[in-house]
């Protein structure tokens, strides 16, 4: 391995560790967007005033092949089916269900046979799963690559470099049969030599009861890796555990790789196991301004305002509610919008850590290209957008740009980076028509 | 629903340093400098210090006033320009031509490019070259050291026109190491330069890259033509300028590739100067043609993008 990639050095704030998510229900209703991973939104299969149980499939298209099919997360009637704004703009449709508090488990939830790949592939669509880390690819696409014989390494996402969240070190601890045993059975049914996790250092508990679990497991190796963020991007991971480099605009098929979050093979395995598909996820909520910070299991669709409420209320307003991490989470408007398949924290800032930053001229100290973990030129990049520059950002690479925020985190003079690489992938994708 | 909620893109958290923290610790770093320069010249080096501040300072202001644009000083980058202009002048220069330097620095060379980040070469060291050509006479007389604790002024030569004369008299290694010798304000001190560099080093706020491939640069090719080399290194504005000049961040390129082409032209304009040219000091105008230069270099000087794919260089037709 020739050189360690760049980073940033972020206050890992990883208050909630130490906390076993508890359970945190809906209080009368849930909200469930029919687009909730990468590829084509599902079309409602179920109409208002319909009966739903817990695991009862509400939204597929069976079609599309990059799609995840959806599930209901509670029993009870659904109320209506509206349009409903994703945080990134889009407009996509929305089953809004009346909970009667009561979880009956629908009759289809039965384990599913899984003895070859073909019925893992499909037991991965079924069940819904799509990429936990925060990305929403669909499980099964990343389980049928186009080079099955070149695929030698399944890759266990347990970095969690983002700030605050701690729920994939909860599901290291405290669901890690479930997690080897999705492991293990990917591994005989794709015929993969070897696995490994990758963990960032900063989570002994994790590290030593995951070595613990694995070792008369020879070909599944539990590799620590740098606390530097992001450590857990899919090909920053790829290169710290195995040495490879996926070149642009390649997968991780393409070098023999296979990566999965830790939790997305928590459900896998729960749904091999009992055919319960992805109704509900375990989600950090943190920050300043909520009164008793934790690990919650939510139902897909809660609210972010019951959440608040069960979290004990704000303890002071908040001023910023992020879903996400805050080097890569989505600032929302208010405190409506509902927990989905992707979704790994709720952050409620307070004055305090939302407090605006001033933008100031750049004064071409250059951290923003020592810090990038892939070596681009973010400074570069602002002043060809601002030029109208199409070949610039073409030639700077600018579709490499995983927004990952260590340029702008590192900018002295704070100058909205991310923000100016949104807009000039889209002045790309504009001018190539 | 009513609501006082930020909602801007990510990230959501940002690092501590701001460009005021980065001046602030380029200001503290000049600190032994200084105090050396107030050891061996007195009062004068507080007077020209002080006056060269508050001249670039008022400029700024000034400036930014009439252009009626946010004002900048607060970010405390005037009051590195003047410490760095006054260290680069020397003691007993009169007050009035360091006044005209701060405002060349500030007002012409700084603020008429567009303010911070803007400038195409290093403010302090054009400020010192416009003086320098307009005032010969007072750029180039030297008080000697310690001599304001006698009557009268007595005037000398820097260690490097005694060279370029073939003068017996050359202070020692350890006169030029700790700074006890004639030349301008700041410069003569290489341990008080070096302290302040190790501490922006240690501070992340420069790489030791430019100063070390500068400053080596000058050893190797000084030797390499028969000079003493210690010598060349630890005499004239060679600490000052490849620590806190040839590191401005404006003016150097933005790649360590690049950085490493400037920081060894930087170094060999400066020996071909002091072999060769008529001046005994170079590191000003290396620096300053390397500064005009730097656009170029970081042209040719793109990072390697990780896992980039390789695309054929098409052929570029002239600038746009």
């Amino acid at each position: 391995m020739s050189r360690k990639l760049s980073g940033a050095h972020v206050a890992h704030h990883k208050n909630t560790s130490n906390m076993q998510p508890v359970p945190c229900n809906p209080k009368s209703t849930v909200t469930i967007p029919m687009s909730m991973h990468i590829g084509a939104p599902c079309k409602p299969l179920v109409k208002p005033a319909d009966e739903v149980k817990v695991g009862q499939i509400i939204g597929d298209n069976p079609e599309a092949f990059i799609c995840a099919p959806i599930h209901s997360s509670v029993s009870g009637k659904v109320k209506s089916i509206a349009d409903f704004t994703m945080p990134n703009g889009s407009v996509t449709k929305a089953v809004i269900i009346e909970s009667d508090g009561l979880f009956t488990v629908s009759d289809d939830v039965k384990p599913p046979v899984v003895n070859t790949k073909e019925d893992l592939i499909k037991a991965a669509r079924d069940c819904g799963l799509v990429g936990l880390g925060g990305a929403g690819f669909p499980g099964h696409v990343k389980l049928n690559p186009k080079n099955p014989e070149a695929v030698d390494t399944l890759l266990i996402n347990a970095a969690e470099c983002e700030p605050f969240i701690t729920v994939d070190n909860r599901e290291c601890l405290d669901n890690s049969e479930d997690v080897l045993f999705a492991v293990r059975t990917i591994m005989k049914l794709l015929n993969l030599k070897k696995a490994a996790f990758g963990v960032e250092r900063n989570k002994p508990d994790a590290i030593a009861h995951l070595t613990e679990a694995t070792k008369n497991d020879d070909n599944i190796d539990v590799i620590t890796l740098d606390a530097m963020y992001p450590q857990g991007a899919e090909k920053v991971l790829i290169y710290s555990a195995t040495g490879r480099i996926v070149p642009e605009g390649k997968l991780p098929s393409d070098v023999g790789v296979i990566v999965f979050n830790v939790s997305s093979l928590g459900k896998l395995a729960k749904y091999i196991k009992t055919g319960m598909p992805l109704t509900a996820k375990n989600i950090t909520v943190d920050g300043g301004a909520i009164t008793n910070p934790q690990n919650l299991t939510v139902p897909i669709g809660t609210p972010i305002s019951d959440i608040a409420e069960f979290c004990g209320g704000y303890k002071s307003e908040p001023r910023k509610i992020i879903m996400g991490g805050p080097m890569m989470g989505t600032a929302m408007k208010d405190d409506s919008f509902p927990i989905i398949k992707n979704t790994n924290a709720v952050l409620f800032f307070d004055s305090e850590q939302a407090k605006p930053r001033i933008t100031s001229a750049c004064i071409r100290c250059g951290r923003c290209i020592r810090t990038c973990p892939y070596s681009l030129m973010p400074v570069s990049f602002e002043r060809a957008y601002e030029r109208k520059d199409v070949d610039a950002l073409n030639k700077l690479k600018i579709n490499m740009c995983m927004e990952c925020g260590c340029c702008e985190f590192i900018c002295p003079a704070n100058r909205k980076l991310v923000a100016h690489h949104k807009l000039s992938k889209q002045l790309v994708k504009k001018a190539q028509g | 629903m009513e609501n006082n909620l930020i909602v801007n893109v990510s990230p959501h958290i940002s690092d501590k340093d701001s460009t005021t923290s980065i001046m602030r610790d380029v200001i503290i770093a000049l600190m032994p400098a200084f105090a050396v320069s107030i050891y061996v010249f007195g009062i004068r080096a507080i007077l020209v210090t002080l006056t060269s501040v508050l001249s670039c300072v008022i400029s700024e202001y000034v400036f930014r006033k009439i252009a009626k644009r946010t004002n900048t000083i607060g970010d405390l980058s005037a009051v590195v320009t003047g410490i760095i202009l006054a260290f680069n002048l020397p003691a007993a220069i009169p007050l009035w031509m360091v006044a005209i330097g701060g405002f060349v620095a500030i007002f012409l060379i700084k603020q008429l490019f567009g303010g911070i980040g803007d400038n195409f070469i290093n403010p302090a060291i054009g400020a010192r070259i416009v003086l320098f050509i307009s005032f010969a006479t007072a750029m180039t007389t030297w008080i000697v050291p310690f001599g304001y604790r006698s009557a009268d002024i007595v005037t000398g030569a820097t260690p490097l026109a005694l060279f370029a004369e073939g003068g017996t008299a050359l202070p020692s290694y350890t006169e030029l190491f700790l700074g006890t010798i004639g030349g301008c304000l700041g410069e003569t001190s290489a341990a008080a330069l070096l302290l302040g560099g190790v501490y922006l080093v240690i501070r992340r706020v420069i790489s030791p890259l430019v100063p070390v491939l500068f400053v080596g640069t000058v050893f190797v090719f000084t030797w390499a033509l028969g000079y003493d080399p210690v010598y060349q290194i630890l005499s004239g504005g060679l600490m000052l300028g490849a620590i806190f000049m040839a590191t401005d961040y404006t003016t150097s390129p933005i790649t360590t590739l690049g950085k490493v082409i400037f920081a060894i032209g930087c170094g060999f304009i400066t020996t071909v100067i002091r072999a060769f040219g008529s001046y005994p000091e170079g590191v000003s105008f290396a620096i300053i043609l390397m500064n005009i230069i730097t656009p170029l270099i970081d042209r040719y000087t793109l990072t390697h993008p990780f896992g980039a794919v390789k695309v054929k260089p098409v052929k570029e037709g002239g600038n746009k």
